[in-house]
């Protein structure tokens, strides 16, 4: 590998937790930003800076004093002009790699003449916009499978909802994953491997520079053909199960245990290295899910390799997902080590080969060319088919409709006393405020104590239609009407941060 | 005046105008005519909050007769719901009357604009049943942060940056920021102040011209020094200081010098010594905030055993049994560099040489194939020779908004702080955690009680820094260790300074008692983490 160009030292530091695979998802993605808010340029400037490919910023509004206020990328300068221009100005300077566009026009406008305009971005992030615009923005983006974004900065509470029909994700980089080391079911390399160690008969230095793996492994055989048919469960029997273990320390000329270091991590190690090798629940529920199962010329390659991962498991794997091919570091001499990962690596390419020859007949038989799942793509879906994950949404109509809302589901969260579900129910109240009144509430002074009543009232009218019999506290519709929609720089900077 | 200090921490009272002038070296910097404003108040309440409601009423009273006029009694304080139709009507015409006097609307003479502050307004002029039980609506709050209230940022990185964007925005002017950094290319992608000209250039200063050039009236004052080089007078004229470190060592060491402001009388914390310090941290997807009262609420040496300790590879397996690429970069770094000294005598790896890090990568792609290990590569040789965190402008976006907000809270005294620690994580979804993390006892910074060792009179010196640097609550990187005998100070060990180093060096194979060290003797240690020195009190076990 080369020396990293420019490009590659200004992304180094998040290349480092996304890789080059994500850069390049960024950089070819183009967004759209509704509403250049303090919330939608913050969010911006976060998409902006790493590199992604391009923006487009929809606005119809001009800039007030207030904009100037709490937006970094708003200056006085601009207060009467477009708003969408203004911002693009400023955002732009953050990288030149990346192609700022700007629409002077109001959502609700695009939405009346040029609906499809929509449907050129890979996302759409709306920000700071009144129910009766979200609801048509959603419905036309969920027609065209377009994720959504909704953002929302109300004084101090944020509003993140993500609107996607299904979003598939490989690449989940897990936080804390158990290691994939098939000691409960060795597989014949494995076993081959292990069988060439002799503990016995072997000298100081090999005995304390074998890897732990191959001596739970050599144990576990022992303790089948001595203690027990089963793997050792309990905690009993595990410890029973070091204690084995710690017998094998080899011992000086006046019997005391040497300093045996990978013996230690050895019997450490026992209680996740006997973890059962399962199918997560998670990929179990993908198999059986209809995309998997009625694959057809639409599928994605997600779900074509969901599927042949599938037959994987039936056929070759026994049961198993593909061998993950990695290791941890532990105590071992360089040759021991190496070799040892070199076992787990070669089975792993063996498996993706065969998940690979699943893939190519899937494909063959929906009529698709066989090079549309790279080599990279699989390599990069089998060793992390434990952890693929599918995001699964309700589209905003079925969350508004007071006949399909998760009516049982508000209601048990508010018998919860600490639930934030009450900041959601009051920023429904205010939206019927804004659609009753044409404005949001408590913006003027004067209008604070006239308006908490108001509020009252439009919460309890949407509680009912909606069937919600649940109390909420007058402090919240106090507290919001305190808000009077403001957008503190500070919340709308959290809210760009949670994108 | 009579001081309650509070015992719950979500009570407590902060920096009272009345900040000891003895205890102020500084002088000026915290007295800033806060004093004599709360004496010409007439009233005396206790101190509460930021700006403290005196300092506000009296401030007001002179600057702006008409609006100190409108509070009708004491009684209406931080009462909820008082909008009586009386107190309407006043409203209204009072926003009628700023309307048209924006210029003058509370904000001073400057070039502020209509609608300037809207939208921080209405939390600090507005009652509401959320904020702290002793926020007193009303236009003093605005009128202390934009005239008034000093903070020091820390750090102006990633989370700096952000920082300053934040404060300056809510409504802070006079904001302080020292790094001792310069802008690398590997800044540009988060550091969204800094631009690829300004590579090379002080972080600081191009952060500070950068925001008071964006931002009108704003008043960034910068520091291009370690927080080691500014004495204690320049920490005590700050009214809030909030950090944006990758450093342990020096969020130590600020905790140290602002636990060292701490005044008591009678065991009495007297609130008007504390500054309040606010804590953001960053590493990749995850981040943390803590918000820290000194005296008051957990310090960073309370917590000290949650920084996870810094793994190192063990020497044996670099120089003879290497099983990852990370061993064979560090078997080049620790052991060839120094031996083949590649770009001449004494010339020290410098990770920001791409020179350097080519050389290292060469050798460690040589090593790494005679042992058959895969996956050297030039961005790992780099991440593991600058020991670099990864970095991303979204959750520095977050971690800062968190504290921003927070300053914010303690210097309006709006909303009752974060009690007072912060995760989140967002590697998988979105997730916030928060807890009180409790002060230690017998913290060596916080607590007040002498520190202790238990120790024989055999044991040698070297155990006593073992002890220092190894316990999971002191965590001391090069303790210096004196003791006061014989009328004067001896230095027993020192390890900074070569020549001293090599003097000393004999003591630590001592045992205390050839050292002449007796039961109770007291010793003196000096380190990095900590601007004071400590004193620890022998204790000879039998």
């Amino acid at each position: 590998m080369a020396r990293p160009g420019p490009k590659e030292q200004r992304y180094d530091r998040q290349l480092r937790l996304w890789g080059d695979h994500g850069q390049e998802a960024l950089e070819s993605a183009h967004v759209c930003v509704i509403n250049a808010t303090a919330t939608g340029t913050e969010i911006l400037k976060n998409l902006v800076l790493p590199g992604i490919g391009s923006f487009t910023i929809v606005d119809g509004n001009q800039v007030s004093g207030e904009d100037v206020g709490n937006n970094f990328f708003l200056q006085k300068s601009h207060i009467g002009q477009n708003r969408a221009q203004s911002a693009t100005e400023l955002l732009q300077e953050l990288n030149g790699d990346v192609s700022g566009n700007f629409v002077e026009e109001s959502p609700e406008k695009l939405l009346d003449n040029d609906p499809s305009f929509f449907n050129r971005f890979n996302l759409v992030v709306a920000t700071q916009l009144p129910e009766s615009t979200l609801l048509r923005l959603a419905e036309v983006l969920w027609n065209s499978n377009i994720p959504l974004l909704v953002c929302r900065t109300y004084g101090l509470v944020g509003y993140m909802r993500v609107v996607i029909k299904e979003h598939t994700v490989v690449e989940s980089h897990p936080d804390n994953m158990l290691e994939d080391l098939r000691l409960d079911k060795p597989f014949p390399e494995l076993i081959e491997h292990v069988q060439d160690y002799d503990l016995e008969r072997m000298d100081k230095k090999d005995h304390s520079h074998t890897p732990w793996i191959v001596i739970v492994a050599k144990y576990l055989t022992k303790w089948f053909s001595e203690k027990s048919e089963q793997l050792p469960k309990n905690y009993k029997e595990k410890e029973a199960f070091k204690e084995l273990i710690r017998q094998g320390i080899l011992k000086n000329d006046n019997g005391t245990p040497e300093d045996e270091e990978n013996f230690e991590e050895a019997i450490k190690n026992v209680n996740t290295a006997l973890n059962r090798t399962e199918i997560p629940r998670g990929i179990e529920e993908l198999f059986n899910d209809d995309c998997c199962l009625k694959l057809t010329e639409q599928s994605s390659s997600f779900w074509i390799l969901v599927r042949a991962l599938k037959e994987f498991v039936a056929n070759e794997g026994q049961g198993s997902l593909p061998v993950r091919g990695t290791i941890p570091d532990m105590m071992a001499d360089s040759n021991k080590f190496i070799k040892l990962q070199n076992v787990y690596r070669e089975k792993a390419k063996k498996d993706t080969a065969a998940v690979g020859s699943h893939a190519a007949k899937l494909l063959q038989s929906l009529g698709k060319a066989p090079e549309s799942v790279s080599e990279r793509e699989l390599k990069l879906f089998c060793s992390n088919a434990a952890f693929l994950h599918v995001v699964r949404c309700r589209s905003l109509a079925e969350e508004h409709s007071p006949n399909s809302c998760s009516r049982d589901a508000i209601i048990s969260h508010m018998d919860n006393p600490d639930s934030e579900i009450v900041l959601y129910l009051m920023l429904r109240a205010v939206n019927r405020f804004y659609k009753q009144h044409g404005r949001y509430p408590g913006v003027y002074n004067y209008q604070v104590e006239d308006d908490i009543g108001k509020l009252k009232s439009c919460l309890t009218g949407f509680l009912q239609e909606h069937g919600l019999s649940v109390a909420v506290k007058d402090d919240y519709v106090h507290e919001f009407c305190r808000y009077g929609a403001a957008e503190p720089h500070a919340v709308a900077a959290f809210m760009g941060g949670k994108l | 005046m009579g001081f309650e200090v509070p015992l719950k921490p979500n009570h407590w009272t902060l920096w009272p105008s009345e900040r000891r002038a003895q205890g102020d070296p500084s002088g000026a910097g915290r007295q800033d005519g806060r004093e004599a404003l709360c004496q010409g108040s007439g009233v005396s309440l206790p101190c509460v909050g930021a700006g403290c409601r005196h300092y506000r009423l009296s401030r007001l009273s002179r600057r702006c007769p008409r609006r100190a006029r409108r509070r009708p009694s004491r009684g209406t304080v931080g009462s909820r719901g008082n909008y009586g139709g009386w107190e309407k009507k006043r409203r209204r015409l009072e926003e009628l009357l700023a309307d048209g006097m924006a210029v003058d609307g509370g904000c001073g003479d400057s070039g502020d604009w209509e609608g300037r502050w809207n939208h921080v307004k209405k939390f600090l002029e507005r009652s509401g049943p959320f904020t702290h039980p002793d926020f007193e609506p009303g236009t003093q709050a605005l009128d202390f942060l934009l005239s008034t209230c000093k903070v020091l940022v820390i750090g102006a990185g990633g989370l700096g940056c952000e920082l300053l964007k934040n404060l300056a925005l809510s409504g802070f002017r006079q904001i302080h920021v020292i790094d001792m950094d310069t802008i690398d290319v590997s800044n540009l992608n988060r550091q969204f102040l800094f631009r690829a000209k300004d590579v090379g250039r002080p972080k600081a200063e191009v952060a500070a011209e950068f925001l008071n050039s964006r931002i009108p009236d704003c008043a960034v004052v910068p520091y291009f020094k370690k927080i080691q080089d500014m004495d204690e007078s320049f920490y005590r004229q700050f009214h809030i200081i909030v950090c944006g470190l990758d450093s342990i060592i020096a969020r130590r060491w600020i905790n140290g010098m602002l636990m060292s402001f701490l005044h008591y009388e009678d065991g009495v914390l007297d609130p008007s010594s504390i500054i309040p310090l606010i804590d953001g941290g960053t590493e990749g997807f995850k981040g943390n905030v803590r918000v820290i009262i000194p005296g008051m609420t957990a310090c960073v040496e309370c917590t000290l055993a949650l920084y996870p300790p810094q793994v190192n590879f063990p020497m044996c397996t670099i120089a003879s049994m290497p099983r990852l690429p990370e061993h064979c970069i560090e078997y080049v770094r620790i052991l060839q560099w120094p031996k083949e000294q590649p770009f001449g005598e004494g010339i020290a790896l410098d990770g920001d040489d791409p020179e350097h890090i080519q050389w290292i990568y060469q050798k460690s792609l040589e090593r790494a194939s005679q042992f058959n290990i895969k996956g050297v590569t030039y961005r790992l040789t780099q991440g593991v020779v600058k020991r670099i965190i990864p970095a991303v402008a979204s959750t520095n976006a977050v971690i800062a908004a968190v504290c921003a907000t927070e300053v914010f809270k303690i210097a309006t005294s709006a909303y009752v702080p974060l009690n007072n620690y912060l995760v989140f994580n967002d590697v998988d979804g979105l997730y916030t955690y928060s807890f009180e993390a409790e002060r230690k006892e017998n913290c060596p910074a916080c607590s007040q009680l002498p520190q202790n060792i238990e120790i024989s009179p055999s044991a040698k010196l070297q155990e006593i820094l073992d002890y220092l640097t190894n316990n999971a609550s002191l965590q001391m990187k090069s303790p210096a260790i004196t003791a006061t005998m014989y009328g004067g100070n001896k230095t027993l060990y020192l390890q900074t300074v070569a020549s001293i180093e090599e003097r000393t060096r004999p003591n630590l194979s001592k045992t205390l008692k050839e050292l002449g060290l007796v039961d109770g003797q007291e010793l003196a240690v000096a380190d990095v983490t900590t601007p004071q020195t400590m004193l620890f009190k022998l204790h000879f076990t039998t």
